[in-house]
């Protein structure tokens, strides 16, 4: 049993949780992940670690609550206790010193950035971070963010916060600006819905911009032992638990990435939908 | 109950004359709607009658057949004579968890295949007896387990929760060690619980022998992925020994386009959802899992055989395994082969993948296969397939279930440096099972690459002993 110490809606259906996790917090760095199995019969659901405190010895989660495992996760918190926490999983995030660093987060994907950005900025970077949201309720982590990067970005769908539009009209501004400015990021890390993560590539790889981004396939166990996560970057099969979560960029089969996360959405996985229409073509005996 | 002075009056020609048992099962047709154990197990006088069959030979060969030296001729002369208690005491004696063993053991390759009576017509049931045995102590309320050892001070550290650690950790216990296991999952058991499905070896069964292991005080600490939570060095801290038997773990794939598709699993990956995660439970689970009216899958091991026994289960009208070489060369156990025939699951023998094709919505709808035939024996004996030029074809398939093996796990070695391994990755443990640093010891899958049950737990076993030794004289009690 993995204790909760607070649990805090920050934006809708978005909730911060402090867990007690002492070895967790004591192990993790940047860029890593746990695994949640809220009780007895529940999912194992993926989730970064957003801050950690190792003298406390607690561990911070953010969480969006999406779908039937991560809401069961916020229901369990609120009683008090998630029954499985396990990690950190996942490779650290090799944090260099690159100057200017743009830090790309869209959605819950700015929980996942969080720790990144942090960690890029104690490292000396100057960090800028453009966060987007569909309105000014779903900004999260914007305070927080200021707190350590030299500027913060919001971008809003509907304009009722920051600069109206999606974070890639604010990036496209970083990267027209001149190769010497302030303004001008040489490396961009960015994480969010993977539409997004693929459109941020696209408008680095031309001037040949480092790009770093962190997918979040569906997962099992997270130690490499099911290849459930596996990804095509460069052409390879990785597993995004073990040699990931972060990539380059550039390398991504975002397409395949998409589509193998909707894997468990799609009626395909119904058997007498398929058993009934064979039966009708008669195919099988 | 049998008369105890009948068993030793028999000659060896009214032995020979006892046909072997037939193992009562759950009828084919209603086994592939549900998840419940196919073999039912001998009633009592049945297993009395098939120990019968025992010649109680001077030379024992089917214990040198057993990894762990089962006294297999005195267990069977109690059970002939209805002592079943007694039968008992001498097999949890060499044989910690008999009631896994005597349904998962590759019997026929090991003490069953030595056995005498194998020679001339058909061997002694010994497996079925020994699962006999577990399962009627199980029913009693025995239990072999002495009386609680005064604690020696010593803390042992155990990684994995498979058969291999769950042994040590028991023999480990039994001497009055402190044991605690660190465990990356969840839920212990290992292959035991996430691999090997339900209908062969029902979870009650590892449940009741983790129990045991409990009631001796080792503690087990779940969600600790030794390499990532703490490391083997950390651990050497707290501890004064370590044995690790974290298994192997990563799955191969096939490596031909088409992988990534939707409806395309590792066998790992396949298992644990319907095992680990109870996807077979139905809506009762909230663990989702892709069916399919054709499901095919590759190898021709027991992963193969459970995970295309599960697809039957799950739903799959047509269930093909589709092997590289020949039915001879099939390393899974006999009895799953004629399981799985029995259940309808078809067997394509000498076939190769080379693509997975896949639909507009990104998911397999066939597999591309070519035939091989069999060529010059390759370094393990075996003959080598060969591809048969221009005989590709497409079979239709909603499901792919690739089981072409795993290799070892680096999380662990990966954070400890000092650690020998060979060159696929498997840690080096010497005659003693001590790895390249003292007091840290090794065994099963981790080990050996791929290998069985028993195995493990004789590595196990073998390994507590030498623990102790080791403790003994190079460590001084804690308190
Ligand atoms: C390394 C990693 C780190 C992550 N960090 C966070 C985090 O910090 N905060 C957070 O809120 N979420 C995070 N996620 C995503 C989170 O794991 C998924 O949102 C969650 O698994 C969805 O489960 P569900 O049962 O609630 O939703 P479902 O009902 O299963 O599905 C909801 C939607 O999420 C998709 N989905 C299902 N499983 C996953 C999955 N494992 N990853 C991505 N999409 C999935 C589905 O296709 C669907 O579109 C992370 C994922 C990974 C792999
Ligand atoms: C589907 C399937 C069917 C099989 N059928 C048979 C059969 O019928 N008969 C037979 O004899 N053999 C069979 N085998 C082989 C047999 O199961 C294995 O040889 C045996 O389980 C090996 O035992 P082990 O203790 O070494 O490891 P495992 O059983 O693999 O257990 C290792 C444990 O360690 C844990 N672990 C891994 N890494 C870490 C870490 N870093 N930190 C902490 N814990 C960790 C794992 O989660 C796991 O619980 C089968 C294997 C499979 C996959
Ligand atoms: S443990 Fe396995 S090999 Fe040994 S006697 Fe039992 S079934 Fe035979
Ligand atoms: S070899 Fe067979 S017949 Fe001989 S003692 Fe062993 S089990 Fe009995
Ligand atoms: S989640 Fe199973 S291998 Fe990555």
């Amino acid at each position: 049993m993995f204790k909760i110490l607070s649990e805090q809606e920050i934006a809708p259906a978005v909730h911060r949780l402090v867990v007690a996790a002492p070895r967790i917090a004591a192990a993790r760095q940047p860029g890593q992940f746990v695994i949640v199995r809220a009780a007895e019969g529940a999912e194992r659901i993926p989730l970064t670690i957003a801050d950690a405190d190792s003298a406390a010895g607690t561990i911070t989660l953010i969480v969006q609550a999406v779908g039937d495992g991560t809401r069961r996760i916020i229901e369990q918190a609120r009683a008090g206790s998630l029954r499985d926490v396990a990690g950190p999983l996942g490779r650290p995030t090799e944090i260099e010193r690159f100057g200017n660093v743009a830090c790309v987060g869209g959605g819950v994907g700015t929980a996942v950035l969080f720790p990144l950005a942090k960690a890029l900025a104690a490292a000396g970077n100057a960090v800028t971070a453009i966060i987007g949201g569909r309105s000014k309720g779903l900004v999260i982590l914007h305070q927080e963010m200021a707190e350590f990067c030299r500027q913060v970005l919001v971008t809003t769908e509907d304009g009722s916060m920051g600069i109206k539009g999606f974070v890639t009209a604010a990036l496209a501004e970083l990267l027209a600006a001149p190769a010497d400015s302030a303004q001008r990021p040489a490396a961009v890390y960015a994480v969010g819905p993977v539409p997004m993560m693929r459109a941020v590539a696209e408008q680095t790889r031309p001037a040949g911009i480092r790009t770093i981004v962190s997918l979040n396939p569906i997962m099992v166990d997270g130690t490499g032992m099911c290849g459930g996560c596996r990804v095509t970057v460069g052409g390879q099969i990785r597993f995004a638990c073990v040699d990931g979560p972060e990539f380059d960029g550039h390398a991504v089969d975002y397409a395949e990435l998409s589509s193998r996360q909707n894997a468990y959405l799609d009626p395909r996985c119904k058997l007498d939908e398929q058993l009934a229409a064979s039966q009708k073509k008669g195919s099988r005996a | 109950m049998a008369d105890p002075t009948e068993n030793r009056s028999l000659t060896p020609k009214e032995r020979l004359a006892i046909g072997r048992v037939a193992m009562p099962q759950q009828d084919p047709a209603a086994r592939v709607t549900n998840f419940s154990e196919v073999n039912l197990g001998l009633e009592e006088s049945a297993a009395v009658m098939e120990a019968r069959r025992c010649l109680m030979c001077k030379n024992r060969p089917c214990v040198a057949g057993c990894p762990v030296g089962v006294r297999i001729p005195e267990f069977l002369e109690q059970v002939a004579q209805g002592n079943f208690a007694t039968a008992a005491e001498i097999l949890y004696g060499d044989n910690a968890l008999p009631a896994i063993a005597g349904r998962v053991c590759p019997q026929e390759r090991q003490c069953e295949e030595v056995c005498v009576r194998g020679k001339k017509g058909q061997s002694v049931a010994i497996g079925w007896l020994e699962r006999f045995i577990a399962d009627w102590s199980a029913a009693h309320g025995f239990t072999a387990a002495a009386a609680k050892p005064a604690a020696t001070g010593y803390r042992v550290a155990v990684v994995g929760s498979g058969p291999g650690g769950l042994t040590a950790a028991g023999e480990l216990a039994k001497r009055g060690h402190d044991v605690t296991i660190f465990e990356a999952l969840h839920d212990s058991g290992g292959v035991l619980r996430y691999g090997i499905p339900e209908f062969r070896l029902p979870k009650r069964i590892v449940d009741a022998e983790v129990a045991g292991l409990v009631s001796l005080g080792v503690k087990i600490e779940f969600n600790v992925v030794v390499g990532k939570t703490i490391t083997v060095p950390d651990m050497l801290k707290d501890f004064d020994a370590c044995f690790i038997a974290n298994g192997a773990g990563l799955p191969v794939f096939l490596n031909v386009p088409g992988e990534n598709l939707k409806g395309v699993y590792s066998a790992n990956e396949y298992l644990t959802r319907v095992n680990l995660m109870g996807a077979w439970k139905g809506s009762q689970s909230s663990t989702p899992i892709a069916r399919g009216a054709t499901a095919v899958v590759f190898g021709g091991g027991n992963t193969a055989m459970d995970s295309v026994r599960t697809a039957r289960r799950l739903g799959s009208q047509r269930a093909v395994l589709a092997y590289r070489r020949g039915r001879a060369e099939m390393p899974a156990r006999a009895e799953e082969v004629a399981h799985a025939e029995e259940e309808g699951i078809e067997f394509m023998f000498l076939v190769a993948p080379v693509e997975i094709l896949g639909d507009a919505q990104g998911w397999v709808r066939a597999v591309k296969l070519q035939r091989m035939e069999l060529g010059e024996p390759d370094a393990s004996g075996r003959r080598r397939p060969v591809v048969v030029p221009g005989s590709d074809f497409e079979l239709p398939a909603e499901l792919v279930i690739v089981a072409v093996g795993t290799k070892a796990n680096p999380l662990l070695t990966r954070t400890c440096p000092q650690l020998a391994l060979n060159p696929w990755g498997n840690i080096i443990a010497d005659e003693n099972h001590m790895t390249s640093i003292p007091g840290v010891f090794a065994g099963g899958d981790i080990v050996r690459g791929g290998a069985t049950v028993i195995l493990a737990m004789g590595d196990g076993k073998e390994a507590a002993g030498r623990i102790d030794q080791y403790l003994r004289q190079n460590k001084t009690p804690r308190r």
